[in-house]
């Protein structure tokens, strides 16, 4: 926390003008034909406080360029620079089973250094933040998967980074819930002024959430188009102008895709 | 950013925290702790049943003279005079207490060489190369192998008794913790490293806890290892400065051709086996599955 405190106030005098900064990546995996470029000369910056969705087909490469930027991975050209430690959220909870719902918290909260006195009441805060007051000492095994998805958005808002990393993080769950979950990661943006990279294959769940959307190509994955998403919120999934703009992008997302039959 | 300002109003958000409310309601239920006679009908009353048919079976093969010799078969009344007077003469607990203060001692040991160890052969690359299909290839040998070498190079002693404890239990005890590090999911690793969780305290925070239930399943089969190696030391290797432990005990009612001495001794040995993973191991094993929803309860 201390680190990332500093850095905000030693950025204030000249203002940090973005929470992430990619900056012409590109990433090749050894293959078995050879070196295969997966992420083609990658530029996006995500603004402080912006909600950006990267958005493709299978084969775009966006979960590895979600990757690069959490810090997991090196990118083999280019360069990425964040704004502190992203935080990062999966597709599955990845919450640890052998830990409470409440001390899955406050690990996070330990490994950034927070003291033991403070933690408790910190990990329920979050708790209430994402709906589930009284669920500090549930295991997670007695958490319905709508639950565990908030309890690791709440372990890593926990984590006090200014820019959350989302890998499809709602693309296992139900459509009821996915939908409420839309609704409460609306909420949470809003309250907390953080900044979001959310990567989907979703084309109206990107449309619904962010305020930017960006189209990545397939193979290998590169920047194809991207579109500011004027609609004011609270949105619905199922509102005309949301259902308009996904049709907008559905149709470029199909020629991206059509591409790749013609050889 | 101005047009995509959130506007939620109290009651908007009162009604989604309504619908999460219900939605967490309706799919999570609790579970409950089933009521003691139920424990009882199921998990108590069937071992005991089975014991009974065994003495049944036993006492029906003496009256019935299908076995008429006390040298081969001793009747359960003789088995249980012979309880009664090694009670009696003080020296029952003496036996049991000579063999379990043996066997955990020497559990201990093993614990604290086979953990390290684990950790090395998991973690390093080349010690896995070197020495881990040495390990699980131990894990094969019958331990009385070890025994003769140990009495050769140590002596009829205490230490002899360690060796082999050690030697039978410690490959149990690494692959245990190898396997359950192995299977530790990559997705816990990655989560840890996104939350500064690297190097020692990746180590200490993920790692360990998540490997807990394999290295458990290890500790259990390296405790049945020590015991029956143990048990193998004690019955070849009897001398009057050893103390009589419960293997001594054995090849003492074999040499004065005491039957219901000899299953004295096995009895004992069986019944020590079991108590120790019922008391220690079962529970340590369930309670970390179960807190962990890896225990289905039906």
């Amino acid at each position: 926390m201390a680190v990332a405190i500093v850095k905000a106030e030693g950025a204030g005098a000249e203002a940090v003008e973005y929470a992430a900064r990619i900056d012409r990546v590109s990433k090749s995996f050894a293959g078995p034909a050879g070196q295969q470029l997966v992420l083609d000369d990658i530029s996006l910056d995500v603004a402080p406080g912006e909600f950006v969705t990267l958005l493709g087909a299978s084969g775009c490469g966006k979960s590895t360029l979600l990757n690069l930027v959490a810090g997991l991975d090196r990118p083999s050209s280019g360069e990425i620079s964040t704004d502190g430690r992203p935080a990062l959220m999966f597709q599955e909870h990845a919450l640890f089973p052998w830990l409470t719902a409440g001390k899955n918290i406050e690990l996070a909260l330990k490994l950034r250094g927070v003291p033991r006195a403070e933690r408790r009441g910190r990990a329920e805060e979050l708790l209430e933040l994402v709906r589930l007051k009284g669920s500090y000492g549930k295991r997670v095994h007695e958490l319905s998967g709508g639950m565990r998805q908030r309890v690791a958005m709440a372990r890593a808002l926990a984590q006090d980074s200014r820019l959350l990393l989302m890998d499809e993080p709602f693309a296992a769950l139900d459509a009821i819930t996915r939908d409420v979950l839309h609704d409460e990661l609306t909420r949470i943006w809003a309250e907390t002024g953080l900044s979001v990279l959310f990567v989907t294959h979703n084309v109206r769940e990107a449309v619904r959430l962010a305020q930017r959307v960006v189209l990545l190509a397939s193979r290998p994955g590169r920047v194809a188009r991207e579109w500011r998403v004027g609609i004011p919120q609270p949105r619905r999934i199922e509102d005309a102008p949301v259902a308009e703009l996904s049709r907008e992008i559905t149709e470029v997302l199909r020629g991206e895709i059509r591409r790749h039959g013609q050889h | 950013m101005a047009s995509t300002e959130t506007t939620d109003t109290p009651a908007d958000t009162d009604g989604l925290g309504g619908l999460e409310a219900g939605l967490d309601a309706l799919e999570t239920s609790e579970a409950r702790r089933p009521p003691f006679r139920r424990t009882l009908i199921d998990k108590i009353l069937p071992p005991i049943v089975a014991v009974a048919v065994v003495l049944v079976v036993w006492q029906g093969l003496i009256s019935l003279r299908i076995v008429d010799d006390p040298a081969r078969l001793p009747s359960p009344a003789d088995v249980a005079g012979e309880f009664r007077d090694a009670w009696l003469q003080g020296t029952l607990l003496g036996f049991v207490w000579t063999s379990i203060s043996r066997g955990l001692l020497g559990f201990l040991f093993a614990l604290a060489i086979g953990t390290p160890l684990g950790l090395l052969v998991a973690r390093v690359k080349f010690v896995r190369a070197a020495i881990g299909p040495i390990l699980s290839g131990l894990q094969s040998l019958p331990s009385v192998a070890w025994v003769p070498p140990a009495v050769i190079w140590l002596g009829l002693n205490n230490s002899m008794m360690y060796a082999v404890i050690l030697l039978g239990a410690v490959p149990s005890v690494a692959n245990g913790l190898v396997s359950g590090i192995d299977q530790v999911p990559p997705l816990f690793l990655r989560a840890g490293r996104t939350m500064g969780a690297t190097g020692v305290r990746g180590a200490w925070h993920i790692v360990m806890p998540a490997a807990l239930p394999g290295y458990l399943g290890g500790l259990k089969q390296g405790w049945a290892f020590s015991w029956r190696s143990l048990m193998a030391a004690e019955i070849i290797a009897s001398s009057p400065d050893l103390g009589i432990g419960l293997g001594a005990l054995l090849e003492n009612g074999r040499n004065a051709s005491s039957m219901a001495m000899v299953f004295e001794a096995i009895v004992l040995i069986l019944f020590v086996g079991i108590a120790i993973d019922l008391l220690i191991f079962s529970p340590l094993e369930r309670w970390v599955l179960r807190s962990r929803g890896l225990l289905v309860r039906n």
